[in-house]
Order: structure tokens, then C-alpha cells, then sequence
């Protein structure tokens, strides 16, 4: 497939790990903050690849893991509420929460569909006018415009009985609130690409300046990857901590305007409840009163009980990448993708799922 | 599990063949899908855009990902192991 297949040369691999290898002589660590880097990393192989020098952590980038329980608990009580349906990406519906899961709650009755696209969401919406359809609004910046974009449809369409749960995330507010806490040490940080190909570059240039740690964009094959490992040891080795945009394909340095006043028009900055690391302020989407009556803790009142964390689960430290997976002591006994205890298990951009399926050098696919 | 390219992070390049409104219909490796093109109303037919959620998110800057191969080419060319 065009703009894959050509990112995954084995040859060129080796050329750039090679590269890499002989650039690097400081001991480093380097965070990748997306899920889907995460996944990719391991799936490749690509910490086997570079050399011992390089420390790889994984980050707060998987948004059905930073979902927090709490908010969890919320879209499972609306799932209860009569005439409802409740729309949702795949992972969220496996997550374990407090008292219950989406799935569990399917299971007793309740109306909760799988989609792939708001655009779904919007069409139950229209195809069921005696019901409230909530559509459980969850991901960073790369996701938000989309659903911004199903919110200004249903109003266009006057589909008033469309609405959101908005727990979207920003991603540079909570590299800045894992950066103050100082609990792990960085050097240099694998930039979020499809992220970016939002907010573009600038937003990340406080974490150069500020904190004195690099920070290069990143897009998703193998050889991308090993492109920004390549220039962050570059930047690191020489000392020049920047920001650089190692997937110029997709990341232009304006990013993408039409998206991002979409998603201002629609929505404002307000705190967010982070999985692990807790309220982060301006750091998460909230629905604008002129769209209130789709917000749907505007028109849906739920009463809930205090969250409750699962037992012995280490998914909020492997999310502020204080812990590796294997550390947790349930990951791969009691806590597996096909019994998971907590989310970074569950979703496929998890940390503790992508271990589980490809961390050891023997189960990494290669390429 | 999901796979891959359900993935949310994750944007998989299609081709547009046609396009009609803030619609698109695409291909990818003879599959085709409507999408929408609402977020990236610059994206024309024979564009390669990125696809997340049902949505294009960004067009593929086609030169730039030509440069992007020659760096590795010339990466690999330079290092002694091949």
C-alpha cells in the first residue's frame, strides 16, 4: 500500500538503526507519548534494534487508557437510562471500570453500539428519533475536530437528539504536567503524529525551551520511528534540544487550520481527569454553551458512586511511564487481553497489550 | 482486540477517487470507503489523505514523502551494514 509498504524496508532499517548506533554515546531516555507508537514500537521490534544507550518509555497516549474511571463510571450509568443508546469506539466497551463495563451493561439490556465514526453516531441518531443517542467522545486533538464535525452536523440537520459525552484530552498540557512532576527523567520525547497533523509543531516548543528535553514528530511505520529516534539522538547528543518534524508528509508547520477551528468553535478548554495522574487543568475539551443541548452532561443527570480502582492495577503508573508493564505483578497472570483488569490492557493502543503481545524479542513481529 | 487500523491514534493513507459536497469516496488496496473531507476541504481527486475515524484529517504532501525515502536511501547507502 502506497506511503506504507515503502516506510517498512527492512534494508533501511538496519541503515538507520546502524546510524543510530553509532551516533549514540550518552545514556538516554526517550517517551513516547502516543498509543499508537506504543504499538508500533513493539509490534517492530524497535527497541531491540536501537542500541542499549537508548531507554524507550511509553506515555499518556492511549485515550481509552487515560480515560478516567470516574468518567467511565458516568457513560455506564447513562447506558442505564431508559430510551438511550450509547455510542462508542470498540476498546472502551471491554474497559473494567468501578462497578461494571459498557459490556456488562449490554449484557443487562442496555443499548450500547459499536461504531467507527461519529458519522455512525449521527446516522443511529437520525434513524431512531424517540431515542437519545450519546456518543462516548473520547481521544486527543487528532480525534476531536471529528467530532466537533458531529456535533455541527447534527445541529445542521437539527438531529436534536444527538449528544456527547466530551472527554477529549489535549496532548501538550499533560506532557507539561508529567514534566513538572519530575517522577521520571527525560531526554527526549517521540512527538504524536497524527496529533500534530492537527495542532502542528508549535504548541510543543515550550518542552525545548522550558525543560530542556527534545522533541521530535514522528509518523507510524518502522522506518518513521527510527527517523526521529535518529534526530532525538542527534539533538540530545549534540546538546540542542528542538522541535522537528521527523513525518513531514503528514505534519505541516501550520498543521490543519479547517480542524482546529472546528474544534474551537465547538468546543473550549477546560480541566480533564486524567487515569493516573488526575485532574490536569486546560487540558481537556468541554462542549460550548451556544452547543449545550448537545452536551450530554448538560442534558442527562446520572448519580454515581465514588470510583473505585481495580485491585493491584499498575495502569496509572505504566501511563505516566513510572512503570514498565511486566512490572505490574498481574500483567500476563491475572490480567490478560482476554481477561484484562485495567484499560492498558484493553485497548489495542495499551501499553500493557502491546507487551503482552509483542515485548519480548522472540513475539515481535519484525519486519 | 481492534486491530492496527482501528486504531485511534492512528491514520491510515487512502487514495480519493471522486468527489462529491464534504464527501469523498477513496481506495485503499481495492477497498473503498466514503469518507468525509469536512476537515480537509483543500483535498482533491487523486490526493492521498489521511484517514482517521471515517474522517480526512490531512493531505499527504507527496514531495515531501519522496524526500523523506531519498534521506533513507542515502542513510542506508552511507552505513556499512546492508
Amino acid at each position: 500500500m502506497k506511503f506504507i509498504d515503502e516506510y517498512q524496508d527492512n534494508k533501511l532499517a538496519r541503515g538507520l538503526a546502524y546510524k543510530i548506533a553509532q551516533r549514540s554515546t550518552k545514556t538516554i531516555r526517550l517517551m513516547e507519548f502516543c498509543g499508537g507508537h506504543t504499538h508500533a514500537i513493539l509490534r517492530y521490534g524497535i527497541r531491540q534494534l536501537v542500541p542499549k544507550t537508548v531507554e524507550m518509555r511509553s506515555g499518556p497516549g492511549c485515550p481509552v487508557c487515560v480515560t478516567a474511571t470516574a468518567d467511565l463510571d458516568k457513560a455506564i450509568a447513562l447506558a442505564y437510562l431508559p430510551d438511550v443508546i450509547i455510542t462508542t469506539f470498540g476498546d472502551m466497551i471491554r474497559v473494567p471500570s468501578s462497578y461494571s463495563s459498557l459490556q456488562q451493561a449490554k449484557a443487562e439490556g442496555a443499548d450500547i453500539r459499536i461504531v467507527y465514526s461519529t458519522i455512525d453516531a449521527v446516522e443511529i441518531a437520525k434513524a431512531n428519533p424517540g431515542k437519545s443517542v450519546i456518543f462516548i467522545g473520547i481521544g486527543f486533538e487528532t480525534t476531536a475536530p471529528t467530532i466537533a464535525a458531529s456535533i455541527l452536523k447534527a445541529q445542521q440537520d437539527k438531529i436534536e437528539n444527538f449528544h456527547v459525552l466530551s472527554l477529549n484530552k489535549l496532548t501538550p498540557p499533560v506532557m507539561k504536567a508529567l514534566l513538572d512532576s519530575g517522577e521520571i527523567k527525560l531526554d527526549g520525547i517521540i512527538g504524536p503524529g497524527h496529533v500534530s497533523v492537527i495542532i502542528g509543531p508549535h504548541p510543543y516548543e515550550f518542552i525545548p525551551r522550558d525543560y530542556g528535553v527534545a522533541c521530535v514528530i514522528s509518523g507510524f511505520e518502522p522506518l518513521d520511528i527510527l527517523l526521529c529516534i535518529d534526530k532525538l539522538v542527534e539533538q540530545i547528543e549534540k546538546g540542542e534540544p528542538k522541535v522537528e518534524i521527523a513525518y513531514p508528509r503528514g505534519v505541516k508547520p501550520e498543521g490543519n487550520r479547517k480542524a482546529r477551528q472546528l474544534m474551537g468553535k465547538v468546543f473550549e478548554i477546560g480541566e480533564a481527569n486524567w487515569r493516573g495522574i488526575g485532574i490536569v487543568p486546560q487540558s481537556g475539551l468541554k462542549v460550548r454553551g451556544k452547543y449545550e443541548r448537545f452536551d450530554a452532561d448538560k442534558a442527562f443527570s446520572v448519580s454515581l458512586k465514588p470510583p473505585r480502582e481495580p485491585e493491584g492495577c499498575r495502569c496509572g503508573d505504566v501511563i505516566r511511564g513510572a512503570a514498565m508493564p511486566p512490572e505490574c505483578k498481574l500483567f500476563g497472570k491475572v490480567c490478560t487481553p482476554e481477561s484484562p483488569v485495567g484499560p492498558c490492557m484493553v485497548s489495542s493502543e495499551g501499553a500493557c497489550a502491546a507487551y503482552y503481545q509483542y515485548g519480548t524479542p522472540e513475539n515481535s513481529q519484525g519486519f | 482486540m481492534a486491530t492496527i487500523w482501528e486504531a485511534m491514534c492512528l491514520a491510515v493513507p487512502v487514495k480519493i477517487v471522486s468527489i462529491n459536497g464534504d464527501e469523498a469516496e477513496t481506495e485503499i488496496a481495492g477497498v473503498r470507503r466514503r469518507v468525509s473531507i469536512a476537515l480537509t476541504p483543500e483535498a482533491k481527486v487523486g490526493d492521498y489523505v489521511l484517514l482517521h475515524t471515517g474522517y480526512a484529517i490531512g493531505v499527504i504532501d507527496e514531495a515531501e514523502a519522496e524526500e523523506t525515502l531519498k534521506l533513507f536511501e542515502e542513510i542506508a547507502s552511507l552505513s556499512e551494514v546492508h
